[in-house]
Parts: C-alpha cells; sequence; structure tokens
C-alpha cells in the first residue's frame, strides 16, 4: 500500500497545523466553503497517493518550471509529493533503461488507476521523428501510456491546443494530445505555461474528491477558465470610462490605462491570472503594463498581431484585418454604386431626349 | 408616345402590412446604431482625459450597442412571427423559390435591366427576383449571424449560467475556434450588411424614379403604385 498524503507530508517534517492551514488554503484556492477544509484533510490522511506518470512531448518545460513554482509554500513540497510521481523525465534521478523500465512497472501495478500528465504533444510526420524518448517516437510512448491510464492531463497550450510548434506551418505536424487519444478523459489545462496554483489546484481537486473536476465544453476545468481577464482585470474601470494606452510610451501608459488598443487579448482570453496572478500572487502581464497575449487560447499563435485589436485574416494571401477586407468591400460595392449612377442618369437623360425630341 | 397610359388611373395595391414597414424603419434604426456602436468597440474613440470614475464613455457605447442588439434580434423574431401570420408579401423575403425556372429567369432578367441590357424592367407588385434573393442572402442571413454570434459574444461578458452563455456562447465560440475569430467574423459579416445597405438603399431610390412601380413611399404607407397600366409580371 502506498503512503497517504499526510503520512508522506509528516515524513517531510511537516506539523499538523500547517497541514491544516494548507486545506484551507486549498479549499479557498478552489472556491470552496470553509466546511470542505475538513473534508481535503480527510482525503489527504486516508487516501493514497495517485501515481502520475509525466510524459514531456514536443515542449519548452515552461509548464513544470511552472509548476515548481506554486505559489504558497506548501504545495510546492505536497504537490510533489502527493501524487507519487512515479515517472517525470524531467525531474526523476533515473536514467536510460532504468527510467524507461517504470513506465512499464507503473502500468503492470496500476493498471487503469494512474494520472497521465503529458507536457507537449508530439508530431505526426516523419513518423514522428522529430520528437523521440528513449530510442522510440514519443507518439508511442504516448498511446501506449494513455491505453492503460485512469485519466489524463493536458498540461499547457501545447498538450492543449499545440501552441508554437503547431503554429502555421507546423512542419513536424505536432498535434494536442485530444486528437491522438480517445476514449480517455482529458482535462485541459491550457497556458503557456498555465499558472502553477491553477496546476496544483486540478490535482488537488481531484485527489479530495476522487473525481475530475468540472469542465467547460473545451474540456477545461470550469473553476479556473470560466472567465475572461478582462472580467477580472483591475484596469477594467479605465476600459468602461474609455481611456487607452494608445502608444507603449504615452500618458496613459505612466497612468496604467485599459491596454485594449495595443492589441490586449484579455477580452477574449478565458484564465485566472488576473484573479490568482503569478509568482505568488506578485503580478501578472496587465499590472506589468503589456496587454495580454492570449496563450491559454487556441491557435494563439496563428490569430494575428499581439499588439493590434483587431487581428490579421490570413486567409485573405496578405494579412489584412477585418476593417481592412470590410471597408475594401465596401469601397467597392460604393464605388459600383457611384459608376452605376452616373450610368442610370445619363440613361434617362438618354430616354426623355427620346420622349421630348 | 406614353401620355395616354399616364392619364389612366392605375389601382394601388397594398402590400407592405404595418408591422412590416414598423420592423422595416426599427430594424434600420438598430442597424444603424449597431454599426456606429460596433466599430467603435473595435476601434474605441481617443481617450478621454480625467479620472475613471468619472467617466463612462466606452460603457454607454457598448450599453447602446447591446440595447440595439436585443431591439435587433427581438424585432428579427416579430418579423418572422408576422412571416407566417402575414400576408404574402411578408413571406416573400424569407422563402425562396428555389425550384421555380421562371422566377430564375426573372433573376436574369433584373440582372439584364441593371447591365442595361434590357430596356424595360418587368412590373412587380412585390419584391423583384434579384432584390428578394439579395435581401434574403445578405440581410436574412446576415441578421441571423450577427444574432447568433452578437449574442455569443454579449455571453461571455453575462458569463457561464445566463441563459445567453449557454443558448450561443456555450457552442458558438468553440464551433469558430475561440473567441477572437468570433469577434472578427462579427465584424466581417458588419461590413458585409453594410455592403448590403449601400445597395439597398441605392436601388430603391433607382428602382422609384426608373421602374414601373413605387417603392420609397411604398415603404412609408404600404401601398404600391403603378406608372403604367400593363399587366404585372407577378400577378395572381
Amino acid at each position: 500500500m502506498t503512503e497517504t498524503f499526510y503520512e508522506v507530508m509528516r515524513r517531510q517534517g511537516i506539523t499538523r497545523r500547517s497541514f491544516m492551514k494548507y486545506c484551507s488554503l486549498t479549499a479557498a484556492a478552489l472556491g470552496l466553503g470553509p466546511a470542505f477544509a475538513p473534508r481535503i484533510a480527510e482525503a489527504m490522511e486516508t487516501k493514497p497517493r495517485i501515481p502520475v506518470i509525466w510524459l514531456h512531448g514536443l515542449e519548452c518545460t515552461c509548464c513544470s518550471e511552472s509548476f515548481i513554482r506554486s505559489a504558497h509554500p506548501l504545495a510546492k513540497d505536497v504537490i510533489l509529493s502527493m501524487v507519487s510521481l512515479d515517472y517525470d523525465s524531467l525531474v526523476m534521478a533515473a536514467s536510460g533503461v532504468q527510467a524507461e523500465a517504470i513506465i512499464e512497472e507503473t502500468i503492470e501495478k496500476y493498471d487503469g488507476n494512474f494520472l497521465l500528465a503529458v507536457e507537449g504533444n508530439p508530431p505526426l510526420n516523419q513518423e514522428g521523428m522529430s520528437c523521440i524518448i528513449g530510442g522510440k517516437p514519443f507518439l508511442e510512448q504516448l498511446t501506449h501510456a494513455a491505453k492503460h491510464c485512469k485519466a489524463i492531463v493536458s498540461w499547457g497550450s501545447c498538450a492543449s491546443y499545440g501552441c508554437v510548434q503547431a503554429a502555421k506551418p507546423n512542419p513536424t505536424r505536432a498535434t494536442p494530445v485530444h486528437k491522438v487519444v480517445h476514449g480517455k478523459p482529458i482535462i485541459k489545462v491550457p497556458g503557456c505555461p498555465p499558472i502553477a496554483e491553477v496546476m496544483t489546484g486540478v490535482i488537488t481537486y481531484m485527489v479530495t474528491f476522487d473525481r475530475l473536476p468540472q469542465l467547460d465544453r473545451q474540456g477545461r476545468p470550469k473553476m479556473f477558465y470560466s472567465q475572461r481577464i478582462h472580467d477580472k482585470c483591475y484596469r477594467r474601470p479605465h476600459f468602461d470610462a474609455g481611456q487607452f494606452v494608445e502608444d507603449w510610451d504615452d500618458e496613459g501608459a505612466r497612468k496604467g490605462y485599459c491596454l485594449y488598443k495595443v492589441g490586449c487579448k484579455g477580452p477574449t482570453t478565458y484564465n485566472a491570472c488576473s484573479t490568482i496572478r503569478w509568482n505568488e500572487g506578485t503580478s501578472f502581464p496587465i499590472q506589468a503594463g503589456h496587454g495580454c497575449i492570449g496563450c491559454s487560447e487556441d491557435g494563439f499563435w496563428d490569430k494575428g498581431s499581439w499588439y493590434a485589436r483587431l487581428t490579421d485574416i490570413k486567409q485573405f494571401g496578405v494579412e489584412r484585418n477585418a476593417d481592412q477586407v470590410g471597408a475594401t468591400a465596401a469601397a467597392v460595392v460604393g464605388a459600383a454604386t457611384a459608376a452605376h449612377i452616373a450610368a442610370s442618369a445619363v440613361k434617362r437623360a438618354m430616354q426623355k431626349g427620346d420622349r421630348n425630341p | 408616345m406614353t401620355s395616354k397610359a399616364v392619364l389612366k388611373s392605375e389601382p394601388a395595391v397594398y402590400v407592405y402590412e404595418a408591422p412590416v414597414r414598423l420592423w422595416h424603419w426599427v430594424n434600420a434604426l438598430s442597424i444603424t446604431v449597431l454599426c456606429i456602436t460596433g466599430y467603435f468597440i473595435g476601434k474605441p474613440l481617443p481617450s478621454v482625459p480625467g479620472e475613471a470614475s468619472e467617466n463612462f464613455l466606452m460603457g454607454y457605447i457598448r450599453f447602446a450597442h447591446f440595447a440595439a442588439g436585443y431591439i435587433f434580434a427581438i424585432g428579427f423574431l416579430f418579423r418572422i412571427y408576422w412571416a407566417l401570420v402575414g400576408n404574402e408579401h411578408a413571406r416573400q423575403i424569407f422563402m425562396l423559390p428555389l425550384f421555380n425556372r421562371s422566377w430564375w429567369g426573372g433573376v436574369w432578367h433584373e440582372i439584364k435591366w441593371y447591365s442595361f441590357v434590357t430596356k424595360e424592367p418587368r412590373k412587380y407588385t412585390g419584391h423583384n427576383p434579384l432584390a428578394v434573393l439579395t435581401m434574403h442572402l445578405m440581410l436574412v442571413w446576415g441578421t441571423v449571424f450577427m444574432i447568433v454570434t452578437g449574442f455569443a459574444l454579449y455571453g461571455e461578458g453575462t458569463g457561464m449560467g445566463s441563459w445567453q452563455y449557454e443558448w450561443f456562447s456555450s457552442w458558438v465560440i468553440p464551433l469558430f475556434g475561440q473567441s477572437q475569430d468570433v469577434h472578427t467574423w462579427h465584424r466581417l459579416v458588419m461590413w458585409y450588411i453594410i455592403c448590403f445597405i449601400i445597395v439597398h438603399v441605392y436601388v430603391a431610390i433607382r428602382e422609384d424614379i426608373m421602374s414601373r412601380q413605387s417603392l420609397v413611399s411604398s415603404m412609408i404607407s404600404g401601398w404600391r403604385t403603378f406608372k403604367d397600366n400593363r399587366e404585372v409580371d407577378d400577378g395572381h
């Protein structure tokens, strides 16, 4: 029997008092009432740790970098011990054949009961040769492990949507996890990277309640992805007032006006940055004076400029935004109308001429 | 000389019932408000000075947009209802006789009339076939598209659990890919409708002057009057 979370934490020298504090904080972070803190504590005391296999495909490791910086200090220690992280090529000590053997061992011991965390995605072109793990294409490792797992967590925009490696023209045909693996529940936790507390929050929820968090239609946990950055942005009053940064070095930028006109994607991005923020709640992009780039949205690399409100439409060959395309169409129609008016007037004048010779 | 025909009075026909006329003008007004406010939501006006708490410019623009959007949507629903219970002319822009060869012949004739190939236009009590086709493709479907995408974008603000979100945003946003795509399409179709308006206003005035029946006044009074007493081409 694997140890319970509580045992692991105590073994690591965490006091019961700190443990209870952690449970309350987690309950608050998940948006649960105070009554849930004891339930979280109970779950952690009695439930065995979930075995996790954490795979790395085509990615930049920013999800892992974010994950290990989870804000309140306990979370950092606990979450890493909370799950039984059996395989994670980034942080594990083992390497080579021994490391790869762990996957088989986990599948054997916990068939259908372990969690598969995927960071990055598999490339499909050239038979997956653009990402080789342990001498085999990552695609094989992924589909093999996915066949035996209980559920998949797609960490970050890579696994959820494809991200930069899947941006046009996507030479390796990097493909998000949900388009490769079918028949298993997939939780998407998009972001480049996702917020640390969102990552640990999702895991804590699954451990505590023994079920997957409620997902929206796109497979994202509702508790963190149900609102836009814009909805909770502290610069929102400037948006409603009509006060915008027009240029990066203008008075508005100095006064902290809304970044809408310089391309902030806050109004179209679902994430928790404006509430949870980053690095122990220190700041987030908009607070630092740069618009949101929409990193947790599908295909954000291909949606045109990060610095323009109306984004480019690539289908027209030349990059044009909706206004350029639309105004051109309206101008053409207007010019055609004007020409038609002239022609009609001429015709009518000629008819009148016929009538009154 | 056509002076004899002009002297003879031609019976007028009551074509556009009051609800249709009311819808037309309310719709025209709401589209105007929607286009202007919508343009400035995508490309806001220069920043206003002063404290944020003293200003609500963007808020008022968005309010006008949403209010006009509701009027636009409710008006369209009412117009569909009237298409069901109103007279046959009320149905015309919704029901295209796509399998009627002579109707397509009428479309072709109108194209020739606008290309200055045909000398004389046909005489219609209702809309001419080209007008029906244009209104159906540009106005009716443009309206449906704008209502669906508009409420999907609005639902993002009202949030999960609101009917706007459940009925529209929850499926429209993933259908287009993401929210930004819906914004782009919503704006493109605004320009599509603006193109329709340019053509519609011009053609209505031109037909009023050059065709064989009244146009602009009919949408005010409801009565279609004719300039000659020969038989109409869409007679019944």
